[in-house]
């Protein structure tokens, strides 16, 4: 293999990345914000109502989870102003997708952490003179959270690896960036063996943090 | 919509090329996968360390990154590859840490009584894992597996990206030629979620099926 | 006193086929400390949780304070279950104590005290925070205020649990087999708490398996078995010498002695 390694283009246009990686995570926090308020609200509506609520909420689900992201991505940025006659930006979107996107995958992870609430803390909330409404806010909704924060720590480290989707339609993260460097400057290679690390490195690190946070909430906790 | 009709036979066409990686990647990556589960359960610390490193590694990474490196890295090392190759090398090298970790859970959920109590009447260690695990732990297997052949499905929509005429590229196509993206696109969405659906289904209801199997 | 404060007629529950309540009728004066015991299964609890509705019973009539708890006071025999806003605030005047203490685990222990001080009774911050902190000091835990459940043992949550009970000032305060879930060595301190409460003329349904705290403690005992009340009367004739059949053999297998004792 006769490559010759020149990091110094990377070094160049490494604000690039430094600034893909920004904003790969930021466009994972908002999705995974509304994504959480889509989740909840579904979850609840799933939980308590009807048969026909719970209908159209895995309807919502299913279309949602079923579909390639890239799809979804297409049919949100150019399929629906195309019908809608409106244009919006691309980052704007995405965001849009990826809410809506990760909404259907936390109403599954919300739903199981309802269901698991211990149905005797339930009880005590009754026994205290609760009503339906305060038992859901102040007994039901916090002991879900603590119970569902693994499985929102990983959807939130998932979100920011499909960040790197919004690349397609043109979004500046982190592997738009690394794509850039590789089409102006060719140096494919050395682009990969900084993003990879930068990738790696950030996943981790947010896995670490977000389990410190479970370790100081999830003790609250007992099975 | 007229437009969407004709242009059904080039969706199928694409359709197929979408079928026949997600077959390869999921076949493949089965095999290969199971394998390092396997040693990354009972192996030595040599073995283990290698596969655990593969899988974290690769799980850490968007699977995006890998198919741009495959197309776009790996001839600059000297590899040449067409793109349905480079496609399929990224996506199974990326299913297979999946899998690993789903034989790893698979395994390690059946009670290490069941090992002990193979090795007390004196089962090698072959006959242990062939006879007494794997019958149990298929069962743990499958429905997770389902998942992932679902996911394989949805992520080889990727590889329209570096000009594999799957589904998602004979769709933008057509959509080049009609400039009416929204019945393409939705066609295309129900044939994905065709796919989809019925294998996560199949992977519920099994997995319904086998709860019925308590320690 | 005339009516008594817990006044239960014709009591049934069935769980599908099975009817676990036969017909109890059971009058409780203010005051009163009673002992349910009886063989598991015999309906103590489901008797117990009747009363505040955390079950619903079938047939007959539960009053506490003369309000029927879980339907209607209505004339005539059709019977409509109270609607959650009037059930909560009956539930209000009920305490009730369980076995595996299920305190709010996201809440401190002064928290889990406050929220049915504020969101039920509706007090201002600051006074349930006093309230709160003075029934914890009552119970023995004035160093755990800001504790996490996590953080306590089994009696020191139990405590707790009580404390949350009876800070909301119940008419009624029932007991779930509270020490059941206890390692031996913490069972005494819970115990404690609720013989200071007696005292001060808590009246409290307990179902119990502690025969010493029967004893000792209530004023009177009842003996349930497959979902009928077969003994009640003064602990002294009911665990001492009782003449019913069923409950000597309950009482030899709580406690093999109790054959042999001479009495």
């Amino acid at each position: 293999m006769d490559y010759h390694f020149n990091f110094t283009y990377i070094w160049r246009h490494f604000d690039r990345l430094a600034n893909g990686l920004v904003l790969s995570l930021e466009l994972a926090l908002i999705s995974i914000l509304i994504g959480m308020v889509i989740g909840l609200t579904l979850a609840l509506v799933h939980t308590d109502m009807g048969w026909k609520a719970r209908a159209l909420v895995a309807v919502y689900v299913e279309s949602l989870r079923n579909v390639p992201l890239l799809l979804l991505v297409y049919l949100v940025f150019y399929g629906v102003p195309s019908i809608g006659g409106f244009e919006y930006s691309a980052e704007t979107s995405f965001v849009i997708t990826l809410s809506l996107y990760s909404g259907a995958y936390l109403v599954e992870v919300f739903r199981s952490g309802l269901d698991a609430v211990p149905a005797g803390l339930i009880e005590a909330g009754k026994a205290i003179g609760l009503t339906p409404w305060q038992r859901l806010v102040h007994v039901r909704i916090p002991t879900m959270f603590r119970i569902s924060l693994p499985s929102l720590s990983n959807t939130y480290i998932s979100l920011f690896k499909d960040t790197s989707i919004a690349s397609v339609i043109a979004v500046p993260e982190l592997t738009y960036g690394a794509q850039w460097i590789n089409f102006n400057t060719f140096r494919i290679i050395e682009v990969y063996i900084v993003i990879t690390p930068m990738y790696l490195v950030t996943g981790y690190a947010i896995l670490i943090g977000l389990r410190q946070i479970e370790n100081r909430f999830a003790i609250g906790v007992r099975s | 919509m007229k437009a969407a009709f004709e242009s059904l036979p080039f969706l199928v066409d694409g359709l197929l090329v979408t079928l026949q990686i997600t077959a390869i990647v999921v076949l493949i990556s089965l095999v290969i996968g199971v394998a390092m589960g396997v040693a990354l359960t009972y192996g030595s610390a040599w073995i283990r360390w290698p596969v655990r490193i593969y899988s974290d590694f690769i799980r850490g990474i968007p699977v995006l990154v890998l198919i741009f490196f495959a197309y776009y890295g790996l001839p600059a090392m000297g590899l040449n590859l067409d793109s349905f190759t480079a496609a399929v090398v990224a996506l199974t090298a990326f299913k297979i840490s999946h899998v690993i970790e789903t034989t790893r859970g698979a395994i390690q959920s059946i009670h290490h009584g069941q090992m002990e109590a193979a090795k007390a009447i004196g089962l090698p260690f072959w006959q242990r894992l062939f006879s007494v695990i794997f019958p149990q732990a298929v069962r743990r297997f499958l429905p997770p597996w389902i998942n992932t052949v679902a996911d394989a499905a949805k992520g080889s929509a990727l590889v329209s990206l570096i000009g594999v005429v799957d589904l998602m590229l004979a769709m933008q196509k057509v959509i080049g030629r009609t400039f009416e993206p929204m019945p393409i696109y939705i066609a295309g969405a129900i044939i994905y979620f065709l796919i989809n659906y019925s294998l996560s289904t199949t992977s519920r209801r099994m997995e319904s099926r086998f709860s019925y199997i308590r320690e | 006193m005339s009516d008594p404060l817990v006044d239960i007629k014709g009591l049934k529950k069935s769980f599908g086929e099975v009817e676990v309540l036969k017909g109890i009728d059971l009058g409780i004066d203010s005051g009163q400390v009673v002992s349910l015991i009886g063989p598991s299964g015999s309906g103590k609890t489901t008797l117990l949780r009747c009363i505040n509705f955390l079950v619903e019973y079938d047939e007959g009539s539960i009053r506490v304070d003369g309000r029927e708890v879980g339907y209607e006071d209505d004339a005539n025999s059709d019977r409509k279950p109270r609607g959650e806003r009037e059930l909560s605030a009956i539930r209000a005047q009920i305490g009730m104590v369980f076995q595996l203490f299920y305190l709010f685990p996201h809440l401190s222990a002064l928290e889990n005290i406050m929220l049915g001080l504020t969101k039920v009774r509706g007090l201002p911050k600051a006074e349930a925070h006093d309230i709160a902190t003075g029934w914890l000091e009552r119970v023995g835990l004035a160093d755990k205020v800001d504790s996490l459940p996590a953080q306590l043992s089994g009696g020191q949550q139990q405590r707790v649990g009580i404390a949350r009970a009876v800070a909301m000032e119940p008419k009624v305060l029932l007991l779930d087999e509270i020490t059941s879930a206890l390692d031996p060595e913490l069972v005494g301190e819970v115990l404690a708490v609720v013989q200071s409460l007696a005292r001060e003329g808590m009246t409290m349904i307990v179902v119990t398996h502690e025969m010493a705290f029967a004893r000792d403690v209530g004023n009177r005992v009842v003996f349930m078995d497959e979902g009928r009340v077969l003994v009640d009367g003064p602990p002294t004739d009911v665990l001492d010498n009782p003449e019913n059949e069923r409950l000597r053999t309950f009482l030899t297998r709580l406690n093999p002695h109790f054959a042999l004792e001479p009495h």
